[in-house]
């Protein structure tokens, strides 16, 4: 295994910058492992891949790390990450690549504008290496609703890598990619995340611009990083971040300092800091082992110097069916747009059949199932006799979470959980079991109802199965610096315990197998 | 009962009069306005009517996956000013909702519109009927909402989509800014109900024409009337059953269209039938309207707030400031100038009809006098017009420039002959009125000692005519005017000349 693919963004950044090797080297290094541990993009090398990518670029890839290596040549001024391999969710438009959004609907579409953050990754001289596989849509906590097939999680390729963004957040895991870009909708960064040992962050809502992003759920999305390091995090949010015109509801201020409060938390002072354990958020349904090792990152918080206190948030009982109306409501009309009529997919297009007709067998043969019960419910939720009592309803409860959050951070800087109850879950669990795969979401869906900022960062395994938990971190909205610092600080003093896990699995019986 | 008839119209088989000795008609008229802001409602394409089908378009107006709407503030001002020349309440805060519906010119198959909370609410507009009176039109809401893109459905016999061979669609106006107002109920015209409906669209255009917020050409569809008309039985507190026709695209339509399903409503329910809810099309040959899809369950749209956008806040500053920026009513401006002009009703229909009150108007404000400016537009400018054939705005000459020829005449540097020929030479492009006078040498000649001269030297020539007027017969001082006209090129006042050739034959 190269030494490069386990190599933080931000020393690749360090040594591509000093032409101790090139972008072009590190690319190929990347795309190597991309190569020798994913399997092919259709998911057909079955249990053998990670298959966390759907689309790899590497012509496109290789001639953007030239350029790179070209504008550091020149010694120019180029950006921290310039010259650094990023993968891409699936979801985020590309000009040069399909965006399928691992739909069938999506059949032969090629995006004809890059998304604010593609092109802003692009400006700032990063390499995108490719797509990355999602639930349909990002409707899923597992990528298992993937219409090209699951990925698989790198610790234990008979489980899932969490979801939706599985892919981008297997790949980091992998070595495949150094970052990547998500996008949290109820989780979706966050929780994969967790499952697969990587950071994975969701910015205050309307701090990344969504446009480019094919919506799921318009008030709830928002675009953020993973990475292996909580710097690496905040390198890249700072590069993605930021007002855009193209988003009404982007955020006119500045990008909280994310940069810098990694690295003023990586020098693990949390004198001062106080840390509010929801006392809603633990406790029954959650895996022992998870539970464990949250207790463990708590009394390392205190140990920082961080002042720990219990809080309540009663609301958050409401947050999961709250979320399940207001998201499938918003990804009804959202996807909507998907007929036949102008891209993608076309079926019984047979000259004789009415559009209407037409656009019924397009999707009914495009959609996947949890895709389609999501419609039906948004659809529901929408309609005249149910809105105040399903959609209304959900709104209300939506306010009582943002009120236990505000009341919350009187007494609390951040607020900390488990990312998700369990630890990752094998393929096939849950996939019959909608209720319980929505659970895996139980503790990301309260922030994004919110729109403040959270993040999932690395807490060591679980000791009774071994695999990754992560630690959540919530902090107040445009106040994304509070839970980079906290992250940085703990991932610093846990990074010295012995216990600390392995950066980048081994994968060996793949490599040895391919 | 007797049916009216017009020749080449299926009659409605009743006139209103006798529908209204059965029933009180209500309407209820909605009325989408294009806007004509440079770019369209949510997207930075161009908003142009006629350009090649899909080339106004967007990742935005074709609603393209990821793409997001983002609001063009020069639309929300119109919409402000709209409400505002509408006498409506200005909503503190106020947003977009998503309608949504499966239809192939909708890109998004929802269209962002407004639901709960129009951006205006609530006002009245008061309407100048044709036989004097005037008709209070209560004003219900006006909202912002995008257009769709247009389908053009090739074969079938009815340009429907049904039975077509295959249908072409156009994105150009897909996203292109609406407002859609919404009068309330019009009760208690009774018979006049069909010309009340002429005349508040008529004085709706009129306000909107003013504001300049819009075309409003019904031919072209930048404004699109459809009327719900119902019948209510004499006496009864509650409204009949309504119809909401559609495709009433010139004002006449709308007296027409109404006052049809007036008297087919009340052949309907006179024979023991039941009007269907249902939305009928407007046809223009026949005068008659026929039904459309009919409205067995309301539909349901489904609407909930827009996510992409946040609420719209125009503060009270902006909406005062639009406010003291509004025009006046057009007929209230009507009748000022007519007044203040001291014009007969005939010179001020000429004006309107011929599009020329603006302009007198700005001829005005540019100095000259207003009889002046008025004979210079509807005579020699509008012949000029028709013979070009285009309308009196389109040609080439600003009302600055037309006053600065009739200040020339004035003071007496451009004879009304002349002047015409500056006027020429202003339409052909040689420049201001000046540039016109100095480049064709066309200033009056002025210089006494010059006329004098011309004057002495045809005298001299026509020693008979001159005899002749020295025996006081003046009138044969015309030949040597014209003399002396032919010889300064008609550059010289003709009055003037005539008194110079009289004082050198005294």
């Amino acid at each position: 295994m190269s030494d490069m693919i386990s190599l933080d963004a931000a020393e690749l950044a360090r040594r591509i910058h000093a032409r101790e090797v090139s972008s072009v080297e590190v690319t190929r290094a990347h795309l190597q492992r991309i190569e020798a541990v994913d399997g092919p993009s259709d998911g057909s090398a079955g249990p053998d891949g990670v298959h966390a990518f759907l689309h790899v670029d590497a012509d496109g890839a290789l001639a953007a790390a030239e350029a790179a290596d070209r504008a550091i040549a020149e010694g120019g001024p180029v950006s921290p990450l310039a010259g650094v391999p990023v993968a891409l969710k699936d979801n985020l438009t590309t000009t040069d690549m399909p965006t399928t959004c691992a739909s069938r609907i999506l059949d032969g579409w090629r995006p004809p504008y890059d998304a604010t953050v593609v092109a802003r990754l692009r400006a700032a001289g990063l390499v995108p290496l490719g797509k990355t596989n999602l639930d349909e849509f990002a409707m899923g906590s597992s990528t298992e609703n993937s219409a090209f097939g699951p990925t698989r999680n790198p610790w234990d390729l008979t489980r899932v890598p969490g979801g939706s963004g599985g892919g981008s957040s297997a790949s980091v895991a992998a070595g495949e990619a150094p970052l990547a870009l998500g996008s949290d909708t109820g989780g979706s960064i966050r929780q994969p995340g967790a499952v697969t040992g990587t950071v994975g962050v969701k910015p205050t809502y309307g701090t990344v611009s969504r446009y480019g992003l094919v919506a799921f759920s318009s008030s709830l999305d928002q675009i953020g990083p993973c990475a292996r390091s909580v710097l690496d995090a905040a390198l890249l949010h700072e590069v993605v971040g930021g007002h855009d015109r193209c988003d009404q509801t982007s955020v006119n201020a500045p990008l909280p300092p994310v940069v810098e409060a990694a690295l003023a938390g990586a020098r693990g002072d949390l004198a001062g800091v106080r840390v509010g354990v929801v006392g809603e958020l633990s406790g029954e349904g959650y895996q022992p082992g998870v539970l464990a090792a949250f207790t463990d990152a708590v009394r390392t918080l205190g140990e920082l110097g961080a002042e720990v206190v219990e809080v309540s948030c009663p609301s958050f009982s409401y947050a999961l069916p709250a979320y399940y109306l207001i998201a499938p409501s918003e990804a009804s009309s959202n996807l909507a747009r998907f007929d036949a009529m102008r891209y993608g997919l076309r079926v019984g297009d047979d000259g004789e059949r009415s559009t209407d007709e037409v656009m019924s067998l397009t999707r009914e043969a495009g959609f996947g199932a949890e895709v389609k019960r999501r419609i039906m419910i948004g659809t529901h939720a929408l309609s005249a006799g149910s809105y105040d009592a399903l959609y209304g309803k959900a709104q209300k409860a939506r306010t009582l979470i943002v009120r236990d959050f505000t009341a919350a951070f009187e007494t609390c800087d951040v607020l900390v959980s488990p990312t998700t109850p369990t630890t990752a879950f094998a393929i096939g669990e849950r996939v019959d079991d909608p209720l319980a795969m929505y659970l895996a979401d139980l503790c990301t869906i309260p922030a994004n109802l919110a729109g403040n900022a959270a993040l999932s960062v690395p807490c060591g395994t679980s000791p009774d199965d071994g695999l990754p938990v992560g630690l959540q971190v919530m902090a107040p909205a445009l106040a994304d610096d509070r839970a980079y610092r906290v992250a940085a600080a703990y991932e610093t003093a846990r990074s010295s315990t012995p216990d600390a896990a392995p950066r980048i699995p081994e994968l060996r019986a793949l490599e040895t197998t391919r | 009962m007797t049916a009216v008839s017009t020749p080449g119209v299926e009659a409605a088989p009743y006139t209103v009069e006798e529908v209204c000795e059965h029933f009180d008609p209500v309407m209820g008229l909605e009325v989408h306005v294009e806007l004509n802001t440079a770019t369209k409602m949510f997207c930075g394409c161009a908003n142009a009517f006629g350009a090649e089908p899909n080339t106004n378009i967007c990742p935005v107006c074709l609603g393209l996956p990821g793409s997001l709407p983002r609001v063009n503030g020069a639309a929300v001002e119109s919409a402000i000013k709209i409400g505002l020349a509408l006498n409506c309440r200005v909503r503190e805060r106020s947003g977009f909702a998503r309608k949504n519906y499966f239809y192939p010119d909708m890109p998004k198959n929802f269209q962002i519109s407004q639901y709960e909370d129009p951006i205006v609410f609530d006002g009245y507009l008061d309407v100048p009927l044709d036989d004097g009176g005037t008709w209070r039109v209560e004003i219900e809401r006006a909202h912002m909402e995008e257009d769709t893109g247009k389908s053009l459905h090739v074969g079938g016999a009815t340009g429907r989509i049904h039975g077509a061979d295959y249908s072409l669609l156009d994105y150009n106006r897909s996203g292109v800014p609406l407002i859609e107002i919404v009068t309330k109920p019009i009760v208690g015209a009774r018979d006049r109900a069909p010309m009340v409906a002429r005349a508040y669209v008529t004085a709706l255009r009129d306000i909107l024409r003013g504001l300049g917020v819009s075309d409003v050409r019904m031919d072209q569809g930048s404004m699109r009337c459809d009327a719900n008309v119902s019948l209510t039985p004499k006496g009864s507190p509650v409204f009949g059953t309504r119809t909401e026709t559609k495709n009433v695209n010139s004002l006449r339509s709308v007296e027409r269209a109404v006052r049809y399903e007036m008297g087919r409503q009340a052949g309907v329910l006179l024979s023991g039938g039941t009007v269907r809810q249902e939305t009928r099309h407007f046809d223009e040959q026949s005068g008659t309207t026929s039904p459309g899809r009919a409205k067995e369950t309301l539909a349901d749209y489904r609407y909930f707030p827009e996510p992409d956008l946040p609420p719209l806040e125009p503060g009270s500053a902006w909406v005062e400031s639009l406010r003291a920026g509004l025009p006046e009513r057009p007929w209230e401006r009507r009748a000022r100038i007519q007044t203040e002009w001291s014009l007969s009703d005939e010179e001020l229909r000429d004006l309107v009809n011929a599009n020329a009150l603006d302009l007198v108007a700005d001829t005005v404000e540019a100095g000259a006098p207003p009889e002046a400016a008025r004979s210079w537009w509807v005579s020699y400018l509008l012949q000029q017009a028709n013979k070009r054939e285009v309308t009196l705005p389109e040609l080439s000459i600003t009302p600055a420039q037309v006053a600065r020829v009739i200040a020339l005449v004035a003071e007496g540097t451009l004879t009304n002959k002349l002047a015409r020929q500056v006027v020429d030479g202003v339409l052909e492009g040689e420049g201001d009125p000046d540039e016109v006078v100095a480049g064709r040498g066309l200033a009056v000649v002025s210089d006494e000692s010059a006329l004098t001269a011309a004057v002495d030297e045809a005298l001299a020539a026509q020693p008979a005519v001159a005899e002749k007027i020295r025996a006081g017969k003046t009138k044969a001082a015309g030949a040597i005017v014209g003399a002396v006209m032919k010889a300064t090129r008609g550059q010289a006042d003709a009055a003037r000349v005539q008194e110079l050739v009289l004082e050198r034959c005294r």
